[in-house]
């Protein structure tokens, strides 16, 4: 690892999409900027390397994006999600700059593509990256390249030295080189501590440490708790994280989005016991996934089996593991290794308490069971057809809540006034706006207007 | 087809297909997206129509060290080359595609240009041009079967992979699409206009495409260039040799100096590029069809600008030689990827519909 200059103007913390951002728009107003990233090379960009599309405002067509979103539209979507837990301000500025990110985004060599097949409803309100995240993360660090920032892989900051009033230097280990920085201005742009299970073991309880991590293994949260244990002020629930219900076989760490599943609305979902807890037809998926992360995190082991028949195996997006397959619920059950015959009999109960109608796939429609509990109230339609097939489900954590205390500048909040010469950006902030719940693409819309602010902000300070 | 390479593209397809987010870098992926299951014949033709230009490899969140360790443009090289091979025809010669493309195409190219060596001691008595060396007669001869028989070897092989892939006839749709895709190269254009990942990681650029394009109109233009020479010559009794302001020349001139630079070009990307993104084994029988397409134009231009000189007496046999070692090649060599990837668009289109 060649010596690096330990004093560059601003030092960012963090090596996706809102580090990136901070540090391309730091640089393009002339500071020096050195970039330290956590993950190696080919892991570089934190959870940005996943994600698929930003949510941003319009008033009209806008490049892949469709009709109109407007300001008020979008806050709404995200009063209802949030329900209220929002910093309003923050977030009608964050709504309101999202619509000149897009072409900003396109300048610095981000490609957009129409909504993927299978996404439709998206197509007004969020405009996807062509390749998906790690696409828009190479042509950040290329653009960074040509821009002359440094960039340090495998760089762990371990210390942020401050007084609660201004950061002196900053720690990093560097492979086995141990680094002490003295930067003029600092921007954290370091993500959650989602990937560190005794944290989250912690906050939630054990059962935290059967949970899978759909990101990066990356985001362990040293910079969050070096920060908050130096009384920097926090946002967000430090107890909560966002889970959804993904496939059961998925690696711990890093499975992304094909680790979905979108069969439940269509399913019978039981736990180990075989037993049914929730109305698996309650709305839409898009509306239903992230509940269904608390759901089965409340059951045994944490564990849930989305149960369906042939009628129904062609009716949602394919995933990346095959379901498990009989030809009896008997031999599913068996091979799922429920206990006894307990799934035949929630079967029979389901079956039983199906209703004929009219079934759609794509709406409500209605179709419910009468007289069971607890119901299922649209899609209900009996598990007869073999083969029968089984999807194993556990939560899934995409991020945690728990963050920084920012404001309209992106300047962190020390005990009693800003930080002077610290900014943050993307996850270890986003707690302020979305404060429950979550929007698709919001994270990224959040770590992009926060990640050029943060640059901006602390360029004006370094100069 | 072997059933691992398969297999393996098939593991890595379900994946994408649960992915989605190339979606709109070529027609692979829409292909991809429109189905839930694959058969091998779907394999094949998803493999064929990869043009291999890598920018899925590069977004790509599940490549090694990611235990997914998903390479979609190595795993389809690797039954794209394959299924050639299988469809090869005869099938004997098939084997060619396993061997060093070096040591098949210099061989063939010395040997042939020595064959001519000889039948220049059966020099003609007159002639003018290139006929004061080697006689009309002698020429069609040779080349007459030597173009017909790669054509038909190669139409029995697209036959079969059509039977496989498709199964249904060929629309006018479906061919109007394909000769646009072809003529633009809009698979290599990476989706937003600004090229594909070849020679530097994950840089979007068209050199690739560009000297594709030059060395595919090139190769047009000496094939137009030796067609209206055809029939000039049988249809009009205008014989060779022909003056610069000719059709033959004023189409073999500018097509031998695009073939040129478009391979030279070419062969300095594959320089560049990274082998792991591709058929590792046919990496030097790519290389070498490149040469060769190279030493076509370029003998080619040498023997023009040699005319009326001693220096013809030596370059023509070398340029027929590498030309007729290049019509052999055809189904057996890279050159065969031109066929099935057409075949492959048309093929698209018409499943699609």
């Amino acid at each position: 690892m060649s010596p690096r200059n330990t004093s560059p103007d601003i030092l960012v913390i963090g090596g996706g999409n809102a580090a990136l951002c901070a540090a391309i728009t730091a640089r393009e107003t002339g500071a020096s900027v050195l970039i330290l990233e956590a993950a190696p090379k080919p892991y570089r960009g934190g959870n940005s390397r996943h994600t698929r599309n930003f949510r941003c405002m319009h008033e009209g067509p806008l490049g892949v994006l469709t009709g109109r979103y407007s300001e008020d539209e979008f806050f709404d979507d995200l009063i209802k999600v949030t329900k209220g837990k929002t910093d309003e301000t923050l977030a009608r500025m964050t709504i309101g700059r999202s619509e000149e990110n897009y072409a900003w985004m396109a300048s610095h060599g981000v490609h957009f593509q129409p909504s993927l097949s299978g996404t439709l409803s998206l197509s007004r309100t969020n405009a996807f990256f062509l390749g998906g995240g790690k696409a828009l993360v190479n042509a950040y660090y290329r653009r960074a390249a040509a821009l002359g920032i440094e960039v340090a892989y495998e760089a762990k900051v371990t210390h942020v030295e401050t007084d609660g009033k201004r950061v002196s230097s900053v720690d990093a280990e560097i492979g086995e080189q141990r680094v002490t920085y003295t930067p003029r201005a600092v921007v954290v742009a370091s993500g959650g501590f989602q990937a560190n299970l005794d944290w989250l073991a912690d906050a939630w309880g054990p059962a935290a440490r059967n949970f899978l991590i759909r990101g990066t293994p990356y985001n362990r949260g040293v910079v969050l708790k070096d920060l908050l244990d130096q009384d920097i002020q926090s946002v967000g629930d430090p107890t909560q994280c966002h889970a959804v219900a993904i496939d059961g076989r998925a690696p711990k760490f890093d499975g992304g989005i094909v680790t979905r599943l979108d069969c439940v609305p269509f399913s019978i979902v039981v736990n180990k016991n075989g037993d049914r807890f929730y109305d698996e037809g309650e709305d839409v998926w898009p509306k239903r996934y992230a509940i269904w992360g608390r759901l089965v995190a409340a059951q045994p082991d944490q564990v849930g089996y989305a149960i369906i028949d042939a009628k129904s195996i062609d009716k949602f997006m394919p995933s990346v593991f095959p379901p498990v397959q009989a030809d009896t619920i008997e031999g599913l059950s068996q091979q799922l290794g429920l206990a006894g015959d307990s799934l035949r009999k929630t079967v029979d109960a389901f079956n039983a308490a199906c209703r004929p109608g009219e079934f759609h796939p794509t709406e409500l429609d209605g179709l419910a069971t009468e007289g069971l509990t607890p119901p299922k109230t649209n899609w209900a339609r009996p598990i007869t057809e073999a083969p029968f097939y089984g999807y194993e489900l556990r939560p899934g954590v995409t991020f945690t809540y728990l963050g920084l205390r920012v404001d309209q500048t992106a300047q962190v909040q020390g005990p009693e006034k800003p930080v002077e010469n610290l900014w943050a950006a993307g996850e270890i902030m986003a707690g302020s706006i979305l404060g429950q719940g979550y929007l698709a693409g919001f994270g990224m819309t959040i770590g992009t207007v926060f990640g050029r602010i943060a640059g901006q902000e602390a360029s004006a300070y370094a100069s | 087809m072997q059933a691992e390479l398969i297999d393996e593209a098939r593991r890595q397809i379900e994946i994408c297909n649960a992915c989605r987010y190339c979606e709109g870098f070529c027609s692979v992926f829409p292909s991809i997206h429109a189905d839930r299951a694959f058969s091998d014949g779907d394999i094949t033709h998803l493999a064929n129509l990869c043009h291999n230009c890598r920018g899925c490899y590069y977004a790509c969140q599940y490549t090694a060290p990611h235990q997914f360790d998903l390479n979609l443009p190595a795993a389809l090289a690797e039954v794209r080359q394959k299924s050639w091979s299988d469809y090869a025809w005869p099938q004997p010669f098939a084997r060619l595609f396993e061997r060093n493309g070096v040591v098949v195409a210099t061989c063939l190219a010395l040997a042939t240009a020595l064959l001519f060596w000889i039948a220049q001691a059966l020099r003609p008595v007159s002639g003018e041009g290139f006929y004061a060396y080697l006689s009309h007669g002698v020429m069609v001869s040779i080349f007459a079967p030597a173009f017909l028989f790669p054509l038909i070897a190669m139409g029995v092989s697209i036959r079969r992979y059509w039977a496989d892939t498709v199964g249904r006839p060929v629309t006018f749709a479906a061919l109007k699409q394909a000769t646009k895709d072809i003529a633009a190269m809009k698979n290599l254009s990476g989706g937003h206009g600004e090229g594909c990942n070849f020679e530097d990681e994950d840089r979007y650029s068209h050199a690739r495409r560009f000297a594709h394009q030059l060395t595919l109109w090139g190769f047009l233009l000496c094939f137009a260039s030796t067609s209206s020479g055809t029939v000039l010559h049988y249809g009009f009794g205008l014989e060779a040799p022909y003056a610069f302001f000719s059709l033959p020349k004023l189409l073999g001139v500018p097509g031998g100096l695009m073939l040129c630079a478009g391979t030279a070009w070419l062969a300095r990307l594959k320089l560049q590029a990274d082998p792991e993104l591709g058929a590792k084994a046919a990496w030097g029988g790519e290389m070498a069809f490149v040469a060769l397409l190279f030493a076509v134009s370029a003998t080619g231009l040498l023997l023009y600008s040699a005319t009326g000189s001693a220096l013809v007496s030596w370059l023509l046999p070398l340029h027929l030689g590498t030309v007729l070692a290049l019509f052999l090649l055809i189904p057996y060599s890279k050159m065969a990827h031109g066929f099935y990837r057409t075949a492959a668009l048309i093929g698209d289109s018409v499943r699609r519909c």
